[in-house]
């Protein structure tokens, strides 16, 4: 069967209870499929598009909508991934009928994608953009997640000149991501963009690694230590949010 | 009536008739702040504490967790001398026996479960004690197993029907003990005398001849009350005259019943806004300082936290930890509109801080999604900090039972003084369902336990065809079950009746028949596994499906999926139809509980392979449960699913036992509370109806198994009570690390 990809997504699974991605208690929909090769991930079952199942627009939202009741006053849906925006279509039909809901809609996605008109219109329905920054330095970023990061790097831009909140997360990881420079450089970045509204620090971990040793891939960041408190502290501190 | 302890309150008919929730309405002060106002413990409540602490190291030490036994000395409302554990520093005096943590000797419910239990813990009773028990007095447990038939015993060593009250003290009976504080013992007499004037009617039925001696029997425990309360220097005929005595006339008779009755679940009710009144009214005239008020409600729970019973080993398989549910319902609104919480809710949950977590008394919220703010996020805080509250639905309960209702043991509501219960455990539903397959043979012992009914033959299970199988099995179920039910309450009534409690009732009560069922998560999945995969039998040499083989997915219940949670929903309807079709014993009420208690893997362990693919002896669910890791949407998904359970044919209650990683629950402790408080508020308004919140990291636990020195007051919640894990047996604290602790990584 053929599926119209404005009515039907692309799953992995869902979280109904989700309250680390966005605001309040969150629906997550985890949506699969995604462009990058980020060492770290610890979703590695979601890159394969051709893994998932489809699930259809009225099951998803009608689904959504059994949990109006907790999401209530200050949840909301966040849709990650895999990477939320390959299914940009879909998308913009789901946050239109969350939208008339008044339901908050939140995307995590590491914007490494170029600004089309479906992605801005996306973005207008968009409440928070949790913004995963892979690396500030080109070459490190490029060895990280197999990706420059001009693209992303200019959708954060994009969305400070359009108001669009967003959370900016940096995952924290040993010996990649923890550089003095990268992380001062970060910051002037960041300090250029008039919507941030809040910094995370995610510290690494290795608990996703069992999903690829399972899949059958390398792990690559073996041996590599999960970041500690003080590397968060650490790293806060030069970020300017200690 | 009338008397000057009642001077300063408003006036209503209370005075005029025994009625506590009218004089709760006229009197009491909704309290909409939050926590700021509390105290914290006092030298004296320090002391003591650490006294009580102290006392607890010794009884663990003790061979099997009992400190002492008061072998000879037959207990009764009045039967022990005075016992204190400090009495210069005791606010609240009163015990079981004559020392503190000393368990006595209940022999009207059965002589030899006393002797066994003495035995286990290295004592024997004493031989004057047997001898009257052996000779010359009947026992309930005598009773019962005089008139139990053939049927009943194959179902109930089968464990089809399971953990039955014929053992033991049926308990979950609520006495209204505030009458004791608001209108004094001789009130009440002069109250069950006018009764027995109504009770001189011209046809002198059975009925009446029962409810006649009840009566007499009802006067004699109240006079008995007033006799043990001497003991301790008070006279509690006149009602109490100021809070300190309300707290200490209504923990009297509290006292008098934990005295008379081993009951499995002995709840105290729903004191805490009564009591409440007394502290304003002793505020308000500056008698009293609010650490004086906190200090007597820490030394009220403390009493509540040295309840001990004496139990046999195979009890604490079924109700691991020593439980006594002694359920204190907290909150709630009023019907109409003001909340019932008061200053004194909060203090009866800040006894959490002040005395550290505890598994008892049983803190039960009653929540509603209108609960002041201040009052959501103090319960949810100490949840998060302790787990050791469970939350039940107020907006729910409120709409059949008013608002002067109780929790009995940990799900079941009843009317405060005007509704009581005969307990009845519960049916193992997904050993019907393997009998229905196997036409009443135990797959396990390959006994026929049920009469031969025919099995099924095929290769593969056919829906319908096990669905019409498996309702006629819960046909034959219900009705053994009932019948058993109704021999062990008529013995219960006639040889071991609760006579103070049941004085501290209305002469016009409602009883209900409290049926319950276990393993439906195995049941919905099982059924679900056959209509939506294919489920092949494996059979024995002889014919006798053994395994099962599930070839495909199937929708699991606990994922909010309509498919399987509809089939949970209506084998729970289908199930209560059965059991309403057979009369039961003083026509009582049919209802029915979705709660296993820690039951679950004594069940589970006695019931073979079943067709969703777990394995025999695994753990069922516990209570309204999904099988655990069944559940792979998440909480609220699990919620969804259980809050779909129709309380209208589960009026016992449905429990639900969750437990999330602190990190899980939320980023910061702010958000942890705020998540909770808008968690409960959406389980509840989807009409879910009861809760027990853990929040925990299983390393914790699995520390506190290897170091249990380390954790003595560790309090978890397991299904309807909370428990100190340590005094779990290993694997109850194995089932609780191994069930669904939502976590995201």
């Amino acid at each position: 069967m053929d599926y119209d990809l404005k009515y039907y997504a692309k799953i992995h699974s869902i979280e109904s209870f989700g309250t680390v991605d966005g605001p309040g208690i969150r629906f997550v929909l985890f949506l699969q499929g995604c462009h990058l090769k980020c060492k770290y991930c610890h979703n590695r079952d979601t890159w394969d598009i051709k893994g998932g199942n489809y699930a259809s627009l009225d099951d998803i939202f009608n689904k959504i909508m059994r949990y109006k009741n907790y999401i209530h006053p200050n949840g909301g849906v966040t849709v990650t991934g895999g990477e939320p925006l390959l299914q940009v279509n879909f998308l913009i039909e789901l946050f239109t009928k969350l939208k008339k809901e008044g339901i908050h809609t939140c995307i995590d996605t590491s914007g490494m994608v170029s600004l089309t008109d479906d992605i801005k219109k996306l973005l207008s329905l968009t409440d928070l953009v949790l913004l995963d920054i892979k690396h500030i330095d080109d070459e490190k970023c490029k060895d990280l997640v197999g990706f420059s990061n001009k693209l992303e790097l200019a959708f954060a831009r994009y969305l400070s000149d359009n108001n669009i909140p967003v959370w900016i997360r940096q995952v924290l990881i040993p010996g990649y991501t923890d550089d003095e420079k990268d992380l001062i450089k970060l910051r002037d970045f960041l300090s250029t963009l008039n919507n941030v509204k809040k910094i995370e620090i995610l510290p690494y971990h290795n608990l996703g690694k069992h999903k690829w040793t399972k899949l059958g891939y390398k792990y690559e960041l073996d041996g590599i230590k999960q970041a500690t408190n003080k590397d968060v502290q650490r790293a806060k501190k030069l970020l300017g949010i200690a | 009536m009338k008397f000057n302890q009642w001077n300063g309150f408003e006036k209503g008919d209370w005075q005029n008739e025994i009625n506590v929730r009218n004089f709760i309405q006229k009197n009491y002060t909704p309290y909409e702040g939050d926590s700021s106002f509390l105290a914290g413990p006092t030298e004296k409540t320090k002391k003591l504490w650490d006294e009580v602490l102290e006392l607890y190291k010794k009884e663990h030490d003790a061979e099997g967790g009992v400190l002492d036994i008061d072998t000879k000395t037959v207990s009764t409302v009045s039967s022990h001398d005075a016992g204190y554990i400090d009495k210069d520093l005791e606010t609240i005096v009163g015990l079981q026996t004559d020392k503190p943590l000393k368990r006595a000797i209940m022999p009207f419910g059965g002589i030899r479960i006393v002797e066994k239990s003495c035995e286990a813990y290295g004592r024997k009773v004493d031989p004057e004690v047997d001898e009257i028990f052996h000779k010359y007095r009947k026992t309930h447990n005598d009773g019962v197993f005089s008139a139990y038939t053939p049927d009943i015993r194959a179902a109930r060593s089968s464990h089809l029907i399971t953990g039955l009250p014929d053992g033991y003290g049926r308990g979950r009976i609520i006495g209204d003990y505030r009458r004791v504080a608001l209108y004094g013992v001789d009130v009440l007499i002069e109250e069950k005398k006018k009764d027995l004037e109504i009770l001189d009617a011209n046809e002198m039925t059975e009925d009446v001849i029962r409810q006649r001696e009840e009566t007499d029997e009802q006067i004699k425990a109240l006079n008995e009350l007033k006799v043990m309360a001497s003991k301790y220097g008070f006279d509690i005929s006149k009602p109490a005259n100021n809070s300190k005595e309300a707290v200490q006339w209504l923990y009297f008779g509290y006292l008098g019943a934990i005295k008379d009755q081993n009951g499995a679940a002995m709840s105290i009710g729903r004191t805490s806004t009564f009591l409440d009144i007394y502290f304003e009214r002793d505020l308000k005239n500056g008698t009293i300082t609010e650490e004086a008020v906190q200090e007597i409600m820490d030394h009220f729970v403390m009493k509540l936290r040295l309840v001990r019973f004496l139990r046999t080993p195979e009890y604490n398989e079924l109700f691991s930890g020593d439980p006594v549910w002694v359920t204190e319902s907290i909150g709630g609104m009023g019907i109409d509109g003001r909340t019932l919480v008061t200053k004194n809710s909060f203090r009866i949950l800040h006894t959490l801080e002040n005395l550290g977590p505890a598994p008892e008394p049983n803190l039960t919220v009653l929540w509603s999604t209108r609960l002041p703010e201040g009052f959501k996020r103090y319960t949810t805080d100490l949840s998060v900090k302790t787990s050791s509250i469970q939350y039940e639905n107020d907006d729910l309960m409120r709409e059949t039972l008013g608002d002067d209702y109780g929790i009995a043991c940990c799900v079941s509501p009843m009317k405060i003084g005007k509704q009581m219960q005969f307990f009845g455990a519960r049916a193992n539903l997904a050993k019907t369902l393997l009998y229905a397959i196997n036409g009443g043979k135990d797959e396990k012992t390959f006994k026929q336990v049920t009469p031969e009914f025919e099995p099924i033959r095929s290769e593969y299970l056919d829906y319908d065809e096990v669905v019409r199988k498996f309702e006629q099995m819960m046909d034959y179920v219900a009705k053994i079950y009932i019948k058993a039910l109704n021999i062990i309450h008529y013995m219960h009534d006639k040889y071991s009746y609760e006579a103070i409690e049941m004085a501290l009732h209305d002469r016009e009560i409602i009883r209900t028949m409290a049926c319950g069922i276990a393993g439906l998560s195995v049941v919905a999945d099982s059924l679900s596994a056959i209509k939506y995969a294919k489920v092949k039998v494996i059979r024995d040499a002889n014919g006798l499906a053994v395994d099962y083989q599930v070839e495909g997915d199937f929708p699991k219940f606990g994922n909010d999926d309509d498919r399987v949670d509809e089939i949970a929903v209506n084998v729970v309807k289908t199930f209560m139809n059965k059991l309403r079709k057979y009369q039961t014993y003083r026509h009582s009420k049919h209802t029915l509980s979705i709660l296993t208690i820690t039951s679950n893997v004594v069940y589970g362990k006695a019931t073979g392979n079943t067709p969703d693919g777990r394995r025999a002896g695994q753990p069922f669910g516990p209570g309204a449960n999904p099988l655990h890791g069944r559940d792979t949407n998440g909480a609220l998904a699990v919620m969804n699913s259980i809050a779909k359970l129709p309380f209208d044919s589960a009026e016992d209650g449905i429990s639900f036992t969750f437990s999330i990683t602190p990190g899980t629950l939320g980023k910061t402790e702010d958000e942890r509370v705020t998540n909770l408080v808008n968690m409960l508020d959406g389980y509840f308004a989807q009409t879910g109806h009861h809760i027990n919140v853990n929040v925990f990291d299983r390393k914790l636990l699995e520390d506190a198994m290897e170091h249990p020195e380390k954790y003595p007051q560790l309090t978890i919640r397991v299904s309807g009570y909370a428990v100190h894990f340590t005094k779990l047996t290993r694997e109850q604290q194995l089932d609780v690390i191994n069930r669904t602790i939502h976590e995201r990584i």
